[in-house]
Order: C-alpha cells, then sequence, then structure tokens
C-alpha cells in the first residue's frame, strides 16, 4: 500500500546504502548520528532554532499548559487515508485539544525493527512533517532506538505534547450536566474500518479511508466563537460507545443517544454488517463528542459545519439524568437499550 | 443502507406489533433456534415490541456455545503444539476450556490466527508447506458447505500440511431434542433463516407434524422477526402446525443444492455431543473416510483430555430454553464476558452474552 505520490522529496540517507533499517542505526554510533542529522533534524525543526542538547528548552506564554502522551503501534503502518506518523502527529494534537489546548509542541520517539526498509521510513518521516505543518505544532525532541529484528512491528512511535490553555473553562468530565447536549463533527467508524479491511489476511476490497485529522483548530474556533464547551472526548479506540461510558463513568451521569442521528457512511455501514462489527464500537481518529449546554446548541452545530473538521456535525443525544452512570440508545425501530462497554476487542462472527 | 434500513423501518414496526398484539388471546412461548436472531432480539428491544401473553426463548443455534469443552480442549492442545498453525473464526479464541482458551495459547506463544473463511486456513497452508495448518471447522449446516469446499480443494490439490478439528453440528435433532424433552415448554419455532438458505426447509415438515408446532423459517433483522412471530402467533391462535417461510428473499424449500452436494461429498452424519446439552443421535457430521486424512483428531494425539465443566454454569438449561440468563445466580456476578463461566458468556450469538450487552437494567 505504498503512495508514491506522497514521497516527493528523495531520502536523504542514501538508500543505496543503506536499505534497510540496521542494528547500527540506534546504536549511538556515526550511522545514528547520520540518520538523525540527515532524515530527522533537518526535517522536524527548522535548523536555527535546535541545538544537539539532551533536553528542549521551551517558552509558553500561558500559566496554564496541557500536557500528554500515547504510543503508536499501528499494522500495516500505511494504510488508506494516514500511515502510523500521521496518526503519532493528530492523535497526540487531538489529546491535547480535548483540554481546549492550543498544541504548540510535540516529542517524538520511535523504536525501529532492524530491518525496517528505509524507503518506509521515510515516508512516515515525511508523513510526520507535513502533518506537523497542518496542525501548526513543532517537533522539538526525539529519540530512536533500534530494536533486533522479530522483536518489533515495523515501527513503534511515542509522541508527547505539550499545549497552551488559552482559556478559562474547565474542559472535563466533572464539568458535564443534566441537559447537556451532545455534538459528534462528523460520520464515525471510518478509521477502524479502513485499517480492518486492508490488515493482512483479510480478503476484503474497500475504498475506505482512515477519517484521520487534527481537531485542535476546531476545538479552538468553538471557543473563540464563546461556546460554553463542559467536555470534549476524542473517539478513538472503542468508538463513541466507550466514549460516551468512559464520561458517564466519569461524570455519573445518565447519557441517551438516538440511533437515526449518528452518521455512519454507507461502505462503513455494510463493511461492518459483513464483517459483524458494531460501528459503535469502532475506531476514530479525527471525530470528537462535545457535551455542550442547550443553550449553545444552534450556536455550536453552526460552527462546526462551517469548518472543514466539522461539515457533518449532528447533534446524537443529550445528557437525560444525574447520579448513576448509564448510556442506553433509541433503537431505529424506537425500542431502548443499553450501550455497554465493549469486553475485550469486538470479534468477528462465525455465520 | 439497502437491503438494510427497509427492514428496520420504526413504522412497519410499530404496525406488525400492533398486528401481533390483535391476533393474540391466550400465552403462546416461542423460541428463536438461531443465536443471530436472539442478538437481534435483544439488541433491537424487539421483545419489547410483543404482548405480554408471547414469550420468547432463546435455541441452541450459537455454534459457540454448543461446541463441546472436550472439542476446545482438543484445540487448545493442538493450537499450543509449535508446528501448528491454528486458525479459526474470532469467537472461538475466547471460549474457555476446562483450563485456558485460545486467547491464553496465542498469548504464550502460540500461533493462533483469526480468519473470515476456512479456505483462507487453506492459503495459510499453501504459503507455510513447512508447518501443519489446523482450522477449527465448527458451526452448523450454514458454514458446512465452506468447510466442506476448504477439505475437498486441499485434497484436490494435494496440500498435505492442511486439517480440520471438526464440531459441526445440525438443527433439525436438535429441536427434536428440545421437543421430546419432558422440560419442554417451546410450541413454536422460528426456523435460522441461513441455515434454511442452505438446506432448504424441507426437513422440517416432518418435525411439524410430527410434534404438532408451527415452524416459520426466519431472518434476522427486526422487521424479519417480527414478522416471522406474527406468522407463528396466527398459526398458534388458529390450531394450525405448518412449516412456512418469512424469510423468502432467501431461502428456497429446496435450499442450495450444490451446497448440499458437497456436504454430502465430504461430510457424513454421526452422533455428537452438545455443550451443557448433551449427546444427540445423528445431529453432528464427521469427515468421511475418504477425507479422514484432513481430520485434526486422527492427524494429532489429542487422548487423555479430561474435561472439567464449571458446576455454577447453567447454560444447558439456557440452550434448550429452559431457562433465561438473568436467571443464573452467576449472571453478571461471579459470570461476565471478562471472566465467562461458560460459552454462552462469551460469544456474540450467546443468550448471556446479549442480555449482559444489552439489558443491564435486568440485572
Amino acid at each position: 500500500m505504498k503512495k508514491r505520490n506522497d514521497f516527493t522529496m528523495s531520502c536523504p540517507v542514501p538508500i543505496k546504502d543503506y536499505p534497510y533499517v540496521l542494528l547500527a542505526h540506534g546504536g549511538g554510533g556515526k550511522l545514528m548520528h547520520e540518520m538523525i542529522e540527515r532524515m530527522f533534524k533537518e526535517v522536524f525543526v527548522p535548523n536555527d532554532t535546535v541545538n544537539s542538547h539532551d533536553s528542549a528548552v521551551l517558552n509558553c506564554s500561558t500559566e496554564r499548559i496541557a500536557f500528554t502522551t500515547d504510543s503508536y503501534v499501528v499494522q500495516p503502518l500505511i494504510f488508506p487515508g494516514g500511515d502510523i506518523g500521521k496518526l503519532a502527529v493528530f492523535g497526540t494534537v487531538n489529546d491535547l485539544a480535548m483540554s481546549g489546548a492550543r498544541p504548540v509542541y510535540l516529542s517524538l520517539g520511535f523504536i525501529l525493527e532492524e530491518g525496517l526498509p528505509m524507503e518506509t521510513l521515510w515516508q512516515i518521516v515525511r508523513s510526520i512533517k507535513q502533518a506537523a505543518d497542518e496542525a501548526s505544532v513543532r517537533i522539538v525532541t526525539g529519540d530512536t532506538k533500534v530494536v533486533d529484528r522479530g522483536k518489533g512491528d515495523g515501527v513503534f512511535i511515542n509522541t508527547a505534547g505539550v499545549g497552551l490553555m488559552e482559556h478559562h473553562l474547565n474542559i472535563h468530565p466533572s464539568s458535564v450536566k443534566k441537559g447537556d447536549v451532545i455534538l459528534l463533527n462528523g460520520d464515525i467508524a471510518r478509521h477502524g474500518m479502513a485499517v480492518m479491511t486492508v490488515r493482512e489476511g483479510l480478503e476484503f476490497e474497500s475504498a475506505i479511508e482512515s477519517d484521520t485529522a487534527p481537531l485542535a483548530n476546531i476545538v479552538l474556533t468553538l471557543l473563540n466563537e464563546g461556546i460554553e464547551i463542559h467536555c470534549l472526548r476524542d473517539l478513538t479506540r472503542g468508538g463513541l460507545a466507550s466514549t460516551l461510558n468512559e464520561i458517564a463513568m466519569a461524570a455519573k451521569v445518565e447519557i441517551r443517544i438516538d440511533e437515526l442521528s449518528i452518521p455512519v457512511r454507507e461502505d462503513v455501514a455494510a463493511a461492518c454488517e459483513i464483517l459483524g462489527f458494531d460501528p459503535l464500537y469502532v475506531a476514530n481518529e479525527g471525530r470528537f463528542a462535545a457535551f455542550i449546554p442547550k443553550k449553545d446548541k444552534e450556536k455550536a452545530l453552526a460552527v462546526m459545519k462551517k469548518h472543514s473538521m466539522g461539515k457533518g456535525a449532528c447533534l446524537v443525544g443529550e445528557v437525560i439524568g444525574e447520579g448513576e452512570a448509564l448510556v442506553t440508545m433509541k433503537s431505529k425501530i424506537g425500542t431502548t437499550r443499553v450501550i455497554d462497554m465493549l469486553s475485550g476487542e469486538q470479534l468477528p462472527r462465525i455465520c | 443502507m439497502k437491503y438494510i434500513d427497509e427492514y428496520r423501518d420504526p413504522d412497519l414496526a410499530q404496525q406488525l406489533s400492533a398486528a401481533i398484539r390483535k391476533i393474540t388471546t391466550k400465552r403462546h412461548v416461542i423460541m428463536e433456534v438461531c443465536g443471530g436472531q436472539t442478538h437481534a432480539i435483544v439488541k433491537f428491544g424487539i421483545d419489547e415490541l410483543l404482548p405480554k401473553e408471547i414469550e420468547l426463548v432463546h435455541g441452541p443455534g450459537c455454534p459457540v456455545c454448543v461446541t463441546p469443552l472436550e472439542l476446545i480442549d482438543k484445540a487448545v492442545k493442538i493450537a499450543s503444539l509449535k508446528s501448528v498453525i491454528f486458525c479459526s473464526f474470532g469467537d472461538m479464541l475466547r471460549v474457555p476450556g476446562s483450563q485456558k482458551d485460545l486467547f491464553s495459547v496465542k498469548a504464550e506463544g502460540g500461533d493462533v490466527r483469526v480468519v473470515y473463511s476456512p479456505l483462507d486456513a487453506l492459503k495459510i497452508a499453501q504459503e507455510n508447506p513447512d508447518r501443519q495448518v489446523v482450522f477449527f471447522a465448527v458451526g452448523f449446516e450454514t458454514t458446512a458447505p465452506a468447510n466442506a469446499m476448504a477439505v475437498y480443494q486441499a485434497k484436490e490439490q494435494a496440500v498435505s500440511n492442511f486439517s480440520i478439528l471438526v464440531s459441526h453440528v445440525l438443527v433439525p435433532p436438535a429441536m427434536e431434542a428440545i421437543l421430546s424433552s419432558k422440560n419442554n415448554r417451546v410450541k413454536g419455532f422460528l426456523a435460522a433463516g441461513h441455515v434454511c438458505t442452505v438446506m432448504g426447509y424441507w426437513e422440517y415438515e416432518p418435525i411439524a407434524k410430527k410434534y404438532k408446532v408451527p415452524i416459520v423459517v426466519t431472518g434476522f433483522e427486526p422487521l424479519d422477526i417480527l414478522q416471522g412471530i406474527y406468522m407463528c402467533v396466527k398459526q398458534l391462535e388458529e390450531g394450525r402446525f405448518e412449516v412456512q417461510n418469512q424469510y423468502t428473499r432467501s431461502v428456497t424449500h429446496d435450499g442450495n443444492k450444490p451446497a448440499q452436494g458437497l456436504i454430502e461429498k465430504v461430510f457424513c452424519v454421526c452422533p455428537r455431543k452438545w455443550r451443557g446439552v448433551g449427546e444427540i443421535a445423528r445431529s453432528g457430521l464427521q469427515l468421511r473416510d475418504a477425507y479422514k486424512d484432513y481430520d485434526a483428531e486422527r492427524r494429532f494425539d489429542v487422548t487423555g483430555i479430561k474435561t472439567q465443566e464449571n458446576a455454577e454454569c447453567i447454560s444447558g438449561l439456557i440452550l434448550q430454553g429452559v431457562k433465561k440468563p438473568h436467571e443464573c445466580p452467576a449472571f453478571a456476578v461471579k459470570c461476565t464476558p471478562e471472566k465467562p463461566l461458560g460459552a454462552t458468556m462469551v460469544s456474540s450469538e450467546g443468550a448471556c452474552a446479549a442480555y449482559y450487552h444489552y439489558r443491564k437494567m435486568e440485572r
């Protein structure tokens, strides 16, 4: 699944010399320095602001900052609509955005498996650069390790991020109240099905592309428009259902959603039906749920719909009670059922 | 989505619900045979749309649930061998054996892989000629043709490192076992639509006649199930006991003849143990002598397995429609999807799992 078109710059570590990552690329010697100097540093940070030191020194203009970290392990490394590099940038950017922070700095740690094609690594590195530019964050520090062949899965990436808190709201489950409405910024379940449909061993052809995208800008736009955001959560692993359960438990509230209002693209719904997955539990990488007071509903929806990351924005539910943690859904045929946390992974059914 | 949304139409669901109420004058116990139907009923809350006189009981049609413990233990033993790539449908990996499940085998270093089709397992065998590839062939008549095809092709193409661990079961003998049990409360059946897609419904005609029960071949979407219930209740109210076909968009009287032919070619009928229920005569399929070289039980030493069922699990009574999941003292207390005591809590088609996920109010 290599997209050669995205690979515009040629790899600065000549592939003819080292077509694959060697253990020595993580050994601290010349090869490692050459790879960092030529491949990583030039791409990530403009030369004038970086110095080869053990840590980066950062300027922060706000009293409060948001700080988060996440590790990325995905197979295949490159999938329709994205790759592990893009995920590693947007995932951490989005975690910062869910506090309402403006993401500014990222760290980047690579664990590479010996034998990884240098071209694949370069494609991921280029993708990280593009993603960081798109999300307006700077990668200011990093690390590279190489593990023996068979002890990694090609590439593992860890990113940590710092974001500036330029607002004074407490965007947190504890701020969720009875009467809050729940907005989504678009259709669900695309990332999970994009990865699932190309995964090794699964003979299922599909053009479903991951929804991976940076969410900080749309959140900042909502804040700038004066929307009183109570809570935000990106719908990653476990999908919408798990996210709502997490918030219901943390805030001790009862949430009711309406199945008819939850957008699932037709091809995604079809893939889910065939494979026996419930789209409510499938991962997303560019979707979030916003809990806001009812008074701001119309305005927030209008702001979201105008933004490129919120064209499919919609109202999916409401907080209907306090005290007991529960998520229920009005089904398409008008009955009500519980939406539970998933136990382990969703598994494909027998028939 | 086309072919799905039409069958989840809220207005039509309400109309069918009203129609069922209108014709119901007395109490009826109806069993939906297939676990897929059980899940649809609980997930969509279809029983909420029925009058209180109608009780739905959940049948034995969950392949994961009825696969005997002994077979799970055999799978665990084979999958633990270094030379083996063990392939299975995803559902089977979490089913508890006497000691452990297949997920644990994988975590301990076994090469256990989830596949979507037995033919994928055959392909893995062709790609790994130095390894033994075993496919866990479970299921009802629905999965039998694909499993038969994998074995048939393995023989045609002389793939000698491929075998299957067979635990195939058949629906009609299980229905007869339920009907002839002294505990039986079931007065009508929704037969399993996908089993009948393969087999047709001619096999059910003698059962309806012998036991005087209406049998309605039914699909899996909410409107299918409501219509199936309507047809079954109408027969019960009118004192008829016929085999009717609700699922006409998929099922014909004779079924899929080439698929039946392939099953017949590769498999023959045998007695089979059902987990929680016991042995039922002529209720399973095993490989014919011509294909016995592809039987994993012959290829690997799986003797000396001592099974141990959990004493607290009442899944047998649940699979026979005698008890409901929430009537079990262990339900949602000692037995959860994370720590299941029995298979009915594991499978996405198991009745206990369905109640656990969609019915928190009843805990």
